[in-house]
């Protein structure tokens, strides 16, 4: 009964579905290399190591709170309560770092995990068993995780001067050429990667989003996986808030502001579904590193500074917009295609039958 | 059209087992339901067979659904004894039922539409490889298997979202095959299907049935039950009335069995006087909902149209007062055309509609009864810039006084009545308008029997005012009783007329299932009562 089906290697290109999301991160890779080039070609100190280098930090920070917010979005949901997670999240390990010199900065980065974990979980409660619609539960703790953070921070500042050398080092320092955010950056992308398409947890992601309804037949505990990515994206979150604090040394309390709309733009640019069910981390990914780079050649190519913000957000809706436009027009080519078929078979078996009709008296 | 005799699976019939097999596969016995106050099931018993094809059979509401979900383990049953393969069983949820080996398949599946067809079979139940790892290569063989078990050329690795019902059903039944399900389900799989893929359904059914399966199959058309069914089962008013195998019975028995009803006097209506041609409809058409509509509305006539669900008739309905757009056809009032696509143009020219479903449609449940009852005519209340509140007051009340509204105050939220009031709301609203044609759509959906009469009521003295009515309505004795003429359409078209004198039970169920000379198919009927 196996002798008949064709290799399946051979069919998986067929998958209008996968070509699509690869035609999608293929573009992405070609806007992002016309866009370093011809930047490059008019200012050449774009091209510098020092230049690619900062670029690559500001872009890892993001990226890296992209991991979360996409398995979130994946599930039809959204955490806009990230950028205040990272805001809390860097504050609170500084002030760790004030009150104990000693913390060895690894432990700080777990700290920011499981503190992040905690704030994410209550986001998980709210939607999975509170009801209460993603967009609304995260936007209230959005505001809520910011008052406590303005609450504690009281107008005061930290300062990279009161940081351990050590610490600093994961954001300044280098290996093999890299700081070592870049680096972790990649490996949580690789990994989830990994995750999210290889293994039947990682599916239960898209399953939800797709259709909750069905996900629910299926028997997938939708609930848990809901609580589990809001967790997880708070847990990244929480780390990236560490890795902020490294990253710029001076932390007040307006930290990580408006940071939630460049994670779900970048995921978004990046063809993650904002209705769920589709999308990859390596899209996701390449998205935030497009953005990054258009803020960054925005600057270099002197645009006026105060139209850079209106610039970004035009280039994030057309390519939504032209998103959508697409998407839209091959549902409905599958359908009028459907129809016609339909048709035709109607057509065909109504003449059919028209013949001994006829004859009938 | 359906092959029994060139069967291209040619198996002996003595390898599908006849209820003389001594143990039947499923028995439900005096299973009963009740929702609230409406007992949607009342002492039900259904045995199934393996290899049988099982045909269920009634009306609208007859309560095939409420069976199915019990079966599915949707509702648990008020009482009644549900066995599989002689084990008394109580579904606490669907996964129960599916672990028992019971796989539904709905009219509209429900799947992941952006995964992967062997995706969507294995969702959770994937083969793993290496460090638990999903095997991607053993999941589409896997799933390839069973596509060619059942004979369909599906692609495992295709997108689920882009295929066609047909194709979406064979999904789940596939995964149905993957649980191993002894018994199958099918909740009207062949409504939305052409011919070509109804008959390649029941090629599936029947490899189905050889591995020893048990397959339950609604449909509302009956040449299908029995060109592939071995027995029926027909339910009426939520009760069982009979079971047999399928040679004792012909369409006129099954027809009888499914109607068997008295009218009662439920409608008195006397002799309309019908008037002018008020509302003409010609060549109405609408890419995959009905095509090439025609009839025209008299003053002080009520038009029934009959029909199963599905047939269209909302979808004709919608079009005409301009909520959906159509790709052919006109509508005229008085002779006068009106633009297409405007419930504004439709609603000035003196059509009105009362939806279907009045609580997400017809009311705005939170706002009082007199601000829902003179929502359509916001704009003549106004007064400068403000709401002119007695004159609102005024016209509510005028209107709920004529129907007779059983309210407490006007100020009370609608949502504070019972469902045959909050119908009399949704009626005020459209007639403070003054319309000259009012469509009304299920009008008494849901509503007891006492609010029925008074909303038949209503109907029957706005027409004799009058008023050209269109009726649509699933309660066949309701469109027997109030209306002067019936259509009836089937799959999109209109496949007959009936006058008052010709219109019976039988007749409108004959032209809304299409069996109206045996062997006849059904969408033949549509072409010829149509021209």
């Amino acid at each position: 009964m196996t002798a008949q089906t064709s290799p399946p290697a051979a069919r998986v290109s067929s998958s209008w579905l996968s070509r699509l999301l690869r035609a999608r991160e293929l573009s992405l890779i070609l806007i992002l290399v016309v866009l370093v080039l011809g930047t490059g070609l008019v200012n050449e100190r774009f091209l510098s190591a020092q230049n690619l280098r900062d670029m690559l930090l500001n872009v890892s920070l993001i990226a890296l709170a992209v991991v979360g917010q996409t398995l979130v979005l994946l599930m039809r949901h959204v955490d806009l309560s990230v950028s205040s997670v990272v805001g809390l999240s860097a504050y609170l390990s500084g002030m760790a770092f004030v009150t104990f010199p000693g913390l060895p900065w690894p432990l700080a980065l777990l700290g920011g995990l499981a503190f992040g974990a905690v704030l994410g979980v209550i986001n998980g409660l709210l939607v999975a068993y509170g009801r209460v619609p993603a967009l609304v539960a995260t936007l209230g703790t959005l505001y809520v995780f910011r008052g406590v953070d303005y609450a504690i921070v009281r107008g005061g500042q930290i300062n990279a001067s009161q940081l351990p050398a050590s610490f600093l080092e994961v954001a300044t320092g280098s290996l093999l050429g890299l700081p070592l955010v870049v680096w972790l950056t990649l490996a949580a992308l690789i990994g989830f990667s990994v995750y999210l398409r290889s293994y039947r947890a990682g599916r239960e992601y898209y399953a939800v989003g797709s259709s909750a309804e069905a996900a629910v037949l299926a028997g997938i505990a939708v609930s848990r996986r809901t609580l589990i990515g809001f967790t997880l994206s708070g847990a990244i979150a929480g780390l990236v808030g560490v890795l902020y604090l490294a990253r710029y040394g001076t932390v007040d309390a307006t930290a990580g502001t408006g940071l939630e709309l460049q994670v779900v733009a970048a995921a978004v640019v990046g063809g993650v579904s904002i209705s769920g069910g589709v999308g990859t981390l390596a899209g996701a990914g390449i998205g935030a590193l497009l953005l990054g780079v258009i803020a960054s050649a925005l600057v270099t190519l002197r645009a006026p500074a105060f139209w850079q913000q209106a610039i970004q957000g035009a280039l994030l809706l057309l390519a939504i917009s032209t998103d959508a436009l697409l998407s839209r027009r091959a549902a409905r080519a599958a359908k009028l295609a459907r129809t016609e078929q339909a048709a035709r078979a109607k057509q065909s078996a109504g003449t059919e039958q028209a013949a001994p009709q006829e004859r009938v008296p | 059209m359906f092959p029994t005799t060139h069967n291209p699976f040619p198996i002996p019939d003595s390898q599908f087992p006849t209820p003389m097999t001594p143990t039947p596969l499923l028995t439900l016995e005096h299973a009963r339901k009740r929702f609230g106050p409406v007992q949607a099931l009342s002492d039900v018993s259904l045995e199934l067979y393996p290899g049988e094809a099982h045909a269920l059979l009634g009306e609208n509401g007859a309560g095939k659904s409420t069976l199915v979900k019990i079966l599915a383990g949707v509702h648990a049953p008020d009482g009644g004894e549900l066995r599989l393969g002689g084990v008394l069983r109580h579904f606490r949820g669907t996964k129960d039922a599916r672990d028992a080996g019971i796989a539904v398949i709905y009219q509209e599946p429900t799947l992941f539409p952006d995964l992967s067809v062997a995706e969507n079979v294995l969702m959770g139940r994937q083969p793993l490889g290496a460090g638990g790892r999903i095997a991607w290569r053993a999941m589409s063989i896997r799933v390839a298997a069973l596509m060619s078990e059942l004979g369909v050329p599906l692609e495992p690795d295709a997108a689920v979202r882009g295929l066609s019902i047909a194709d979406q059903q064979l999904v789940e039944i596939a995964k149905a095959l993957s649980f191993e399900a002894r018994v199958l389900i099918m909740d009207e799989p062949t409504a939305a299907l052409t011919p070509t893929e109804t008959e390649r359904l029941f090629k599936v059914v029947r490899t189905l049935r050889a591995r020893g399966a048990a397959v339950l199959f609604i449909t509302h058309r009956l040449e299908e039950a029995f060109a592939e069914c071995q027995r029926v089962t027909i339910l009426r008013d939520g009760a069982w009335v009979d079971s047999g195998p399928v040679g004792d019975f012909d369409t006129h028995k099954v027809v009888s069995r499914m109607v068997g009803r008295e009218l009662g006097e439920l409608y008195p209506r006397g002799e309309a006087r019908v008037g002018a041609v008020m509302l003409e409809v010609d060549g109405l058409s609408r890419a995959g909902a009905f095509s090439n509509i025609s009839f025209s509305v008299r003053r002080g006539e009520i038009l029934g149209l009959a029909g199963l669900v599905g047939a269209g008739r909302s979808e004709v309905a919608r079009a005409i007062f301009g909520v959906d757009s159509r790709d052919a056809g006109e509508v005229r009032l008085e002779g006068i055309r009106i633009a297409p696509s405007s419930v504004v143009a439709a609603l000035r020219a003196g059509l009105a509609l009362v939806p279907e479903d009045r609580r997400q449609q017809g009311l705005v449940m939170n706002l009082s009864i007199e601000r829902n009852a003179t929502l359509s005519i916001l704009g003549r209340l106004r007064r400068f810039f403000w709401m002119d509140r007695s004159l609102e007051r005024a016209s509510a009340q005028t209107w709920t006084d004529k129907l007779r509204l059983k309210a407490h105050r006007l100020t009370d939220p609608v949502s504070s009545l019972s469902g045959g009031n909050q119908q009399k709301v949704v009626l005020a609203k459209w007639l403070c308008t003054h319309p000259r044609v009012l469509i009304v759509d299920e009008p008494t959906r849901g509503i007891d029997v006492g609010a029925k009469a008074e909303v038949h009521r209503t109907l029957a003295e706005l027409a004799a005012e009058g008023l050209a009515v269109l009726l649509i309505s699933s309660d066949l004795p309701e469109v027997l009783g109030m209306a002067d003429r019936i259509l009836v359409m089937r799959e999109g078209q209109i496949a007959g007329e009936l006058s008052r004198a010709e219109a019976s039970e039988e007749a409108v169920m004959r032209l809304a299932t299409g069996t109206q000379s045996a062997g006849a198919f059904p969408l033949e009927m549509g072409s010829r009562g149509a021209a």
